[in-house]
């Protein structure tokens, strides 16, 4: 058998593979499509018809989408920053020989193992509870006010439970990259004269853009569909204070039991993480094939 | 002969369990319900059920409220048969009943009694004529409030107060420094939750939620003057954080003596007077909801109760299980084992003619009085095109007030001004109500 010919036995012996997934991604992907133009209330099942973009003007113009939309923003933004920029320290930190390194590492990725809502029912309940938290004790121990984290600072504190998930995430990337550092070119550099934090500057945070990258671009992907967190702790309020977008399509789902609004907001969401990937994705790959140079 | 003896034994046994089987027929009920104290209770007794009816099974799904309603709205909405037995309240009865996705509880039985239930709460549950689920409890909502906190300062409860007294009630009996809130009140975000209260003080401030042409009627005085007043009075003597507290926060709240008053479902009194449960039990005193301009609508009526959605294959089994569940001996049992004043209220006219529970209830004359002022057809001052005092028995009225109380419950954290919140309120009500096509923009404008 010539080798064309091989390839294209190869080729037809994967099509019901491909196929198979490619009904997977476009059959669920259809229904959102065909819903997003009905007017659709599943307790009303009855009266759907066929309206146009209606449900995408609708969902546009609710209340809370321009909130929606800054809160997914200001998450994304803000558990990026702490992830990144702690990530990076803490990692350098725990990069250099010291005793139960090892035990200290685990312990600093461990919270990445923890599922999502029992992460956020411990944060709400045994940390940042007003009454029985442990900040609270830790505050009226020092004779202050506890703070009413979810009532009075509810973004932050969301901010704060999962910047505590992927700070782990970072982490990882960033101990395994710092591993393959040359250490003769630090060791050079020290001889040379150069403080700890010349180092850190010229040679670690260079060695360390590629890993920032790939970071920022996994975190963004998976920080735009935070959801049970948010469920969990606050329910997208006080108001409309956490809500986020996959928040805003989930009351459009399963609380007002619009079909046809949710899946013009699913498909929203859809276009929002695409554009926030081809932007992350060009980002990298500059910097990929900078590095590269 | 002696091999085939053996095969007759076995063929005549397994015959007999062939018999046996089908009499006793295998079945097993999968019922949704709700986690409040009421149905845990008739989960702990249906072992009871259990024992006298062989062969059937029973499988408790108990779920917080809000995630039950998404559970068995999805379900009996995509024909999914999960459930044989739902607990559903007096906003998915009708709607669910004249869609036809329960099953019509149609000829019960005579010992059932069906002239014995609440005509009232009957109502709520009868669509054309066909019952479409029996009441497991029934509630009004009326003022709870500490009786030597009242005689301590000299004040005195009037037998209907006005929202106004409340207030002025709760100025002298706020006492933080204490741990004594002046007035506990909903304000966790929610259609069930705060919106049912706040419906009710619309209602007594002669406001609705919508006129005869179904325009959307938040931004008008009385929704205004409502919600101003609810802000101000729960911010300043209400407990703090206040957008956490539901019923079940309240009701923990109330039991730890921490509130003077508080305004809400008449179910909660048999926890407030069980001393095992309640730290003020002997300190409660029971009066009818507050009004304000107007009486009517100022109490809610909520039913909570059983219904068989029509996709389920077991519908005897069923029936027969929520018929018991809602009889007379099932309310006696309860009695006998927690306490009569834990027995199921404002379903049975025949509990409120017995005077043992008359005498141990002290809630039970002012829910039988709330229940029977209640008119779920007439719930306003002026004219509407719903039934329903706390709710809309319309489909999108789950949309717009899950809405409208998510920004209430902002405004309640100090999130907008309550102009602005109500007027982004009227215009995304009228914008749903539109898009359902109840009016046309230009029609409804029309004097």
């Amino acid at each position: 058998m010539s080798s064309k010919a091989k390839t294209q036995v190869e080729r037809l012996l994967a099509q019901p593979a491909t196929l198979m997934l490619f009904a997977w991604m476009i059959v669920p992907l259809a229904m959102t499509v065909y819903f997003s133009v009905q007017y659709f209330n599943l307790l009303y099942p009855n009266k759907s018809s066929f309206v146009g973009v209606e449900n995408f003007a609708y969902f546009f113009t609710y209340p809370s989408f321009w909130t929606s939309i800054l809160n997914t923003m200001l998450l994304v933004g803000f558990v990026l920053l702490v992830t990144v920029v702690g990530g990076v320290l803490i990692s350098v930190l725990v990069d250099d020989h010291f005793p139960g390194q090892g035990i200290v590492r685990m312990l600093l990725i461990s919270p990445f193992f923890v599922m999502p809502t029992v992460a956020a029912l411990t944060w709400k309940n045994l940390l940042m509870n007003p009454v029985s938290g442990f900040f609270a004790w830790i505050a009226t121990s020092l004779g202050m006010t506890p703070v009413n984290w979810f009532a009075d600072w509810p973004l932050l504190s969301v901010i704060m439970v999962v910047a505590w998930e992927w700070l782990p995430f970072a982490i990882l990337i960033f101990v395994t990259a710092l591993q393959s550092m040359d250490r003769e070119q630090k060791e050079a550099a020290q001889m040379d004269g150069a403080k700890a934090w010349d180092i850190f500057w010229h040679l670690t945070l260079p060695h360390l853009r590629r890993p920032i990258a790939v970071v920022i671009m996994v975190e963004a992907i998976f920080l735009l569909n935070v959801f049970a967190e948010i469920f969990v702790t606050t329910n997208g309020g006080p108001g409309d204070a956490t809500t986020n977008v996959p928040f805003l399509v989930y009351t459009q789902a399963l609380l007002e039991f619009d079909v046809g609004a949710a899946s013009a907001g699913g498909l929203f969401a859809v276009v929002l993480a695409n554009l926030v990937s081809i932007f992350l994705v060009r980002l990298i790959g500059k910097s990929l094939t900078a590095g590269a140079r | 002969m002696a091999r085939t003896t053996r095969w007759t034994a076995v063929a005549t046994m397994a015959t007999t369990m062939l018999i046996a089987g089908s009499a006793h027929a295998d079945a097993t009920l999968t019922i949704g319900t709700v986690n409040n104290a009421d149905m845990v209770r008739m989960q702990a007794l249906s072992s009871e059920y259990e024992k006298t009816h062989p062969g059937v099974h029973l499988n408790w799904v108990v779920l917080e409220e809000n995630t039950l309603r998404q559970r068995l709205t999805t379900d009996i909405a995509t024909h999914g048969g999960q459930f044989d037995v739902m607990t559903i309240g007096a906003y998915e009865a009708p709607l669910w009943g004249a869609q036809q996705w329960l099953k019509p509880l149609d000829n019960l039985p005579a010992d059932y009694d069906v002239n014995d239930l609440f005509p009232n709460v009957r109502e709520q549950l009868t669509v054309d004529g066909h019952l479409y689920a029996v009441p497991f409890y029934a509630e009004a909502s009326i003022t709870f409030y500490r009786k030597d906190l009242f005689a301590a300062r000299g004040l005195t409860m009037p037998e209907q107060p006005t929202w106004q007294q409340i207030r002025e009630f709760a100025t002298k009996l706020h006492d933080p420094s204490h741990g004594v809130y002046g007035v506990c009140l909903r304000g966790k975000a929610g259609w069930g939750e705060n919106m049912a209260l706040l419906g009710t003080i619309v209602n007594s401030y002669g406001g609705r939620w919508f006129d005869p042409g179904w325009k959307p009627q938040l931004d008008t005085p009385p929704w205004h003057e409502a919600v101003k007043f609810y802000i101000d009075l729960l911010s300043h003597y209400g407990p703090p954080g206040p957008s956490d507290n539901g019923f079940n926060e309240n009701l923990a709240l109330f039991a730890a003596g921490r509130c003077g008053m508080w305004i809400d479902a008449s179910v909660a009194g048999g926890t407030l007077v069980n001393p095992k449960e309640s730290t003020v039990a002997d300190k409660v005193g029971f009066t009818r909801a507050p009004k304000q301009t107007t009486d009517r609508g100022s109490s809610w009526l909520w039913v909570w109760s059983l219904a068989i959605p029509a996709s389920t294959r077991q519908f005897n089994e069923a029936r027969d299980f929520i018929l018991w569940a809602t009889s007379r001996p099932y309310l006696q049992r309860v009695g006998e084992r927690y306490g009569l004043s834990s027995t199921p209220p404002g379903t049975r006219l025949s509990t409120y003619d017995t005077a043992a529970y008359m005498n141990t209830a002290p809630f039970a004359k002012v829910t039988f009085d709330s229940l029977k002022a209640v008119d779920p057809a007439h719930p306003t001052l002026l004219p509407v095109p719903y039934k329903g005092i706390q709710l809309v028995s319309i489909p999108e009225f789950q949309a717009v007030a899950t809405l409208v109380g998510r920004l209430i419950a902002g405004a309640l954290t100090g999130r907008g001004q309550v102009d602005q919140v109500l007027h982004t309120c009227q215009n995304a009500v009228e914008r749903t109500m539109k898009r359902a096509g109840y009016y046309q923009p230009n029609k409804a404008e029309q004097p």
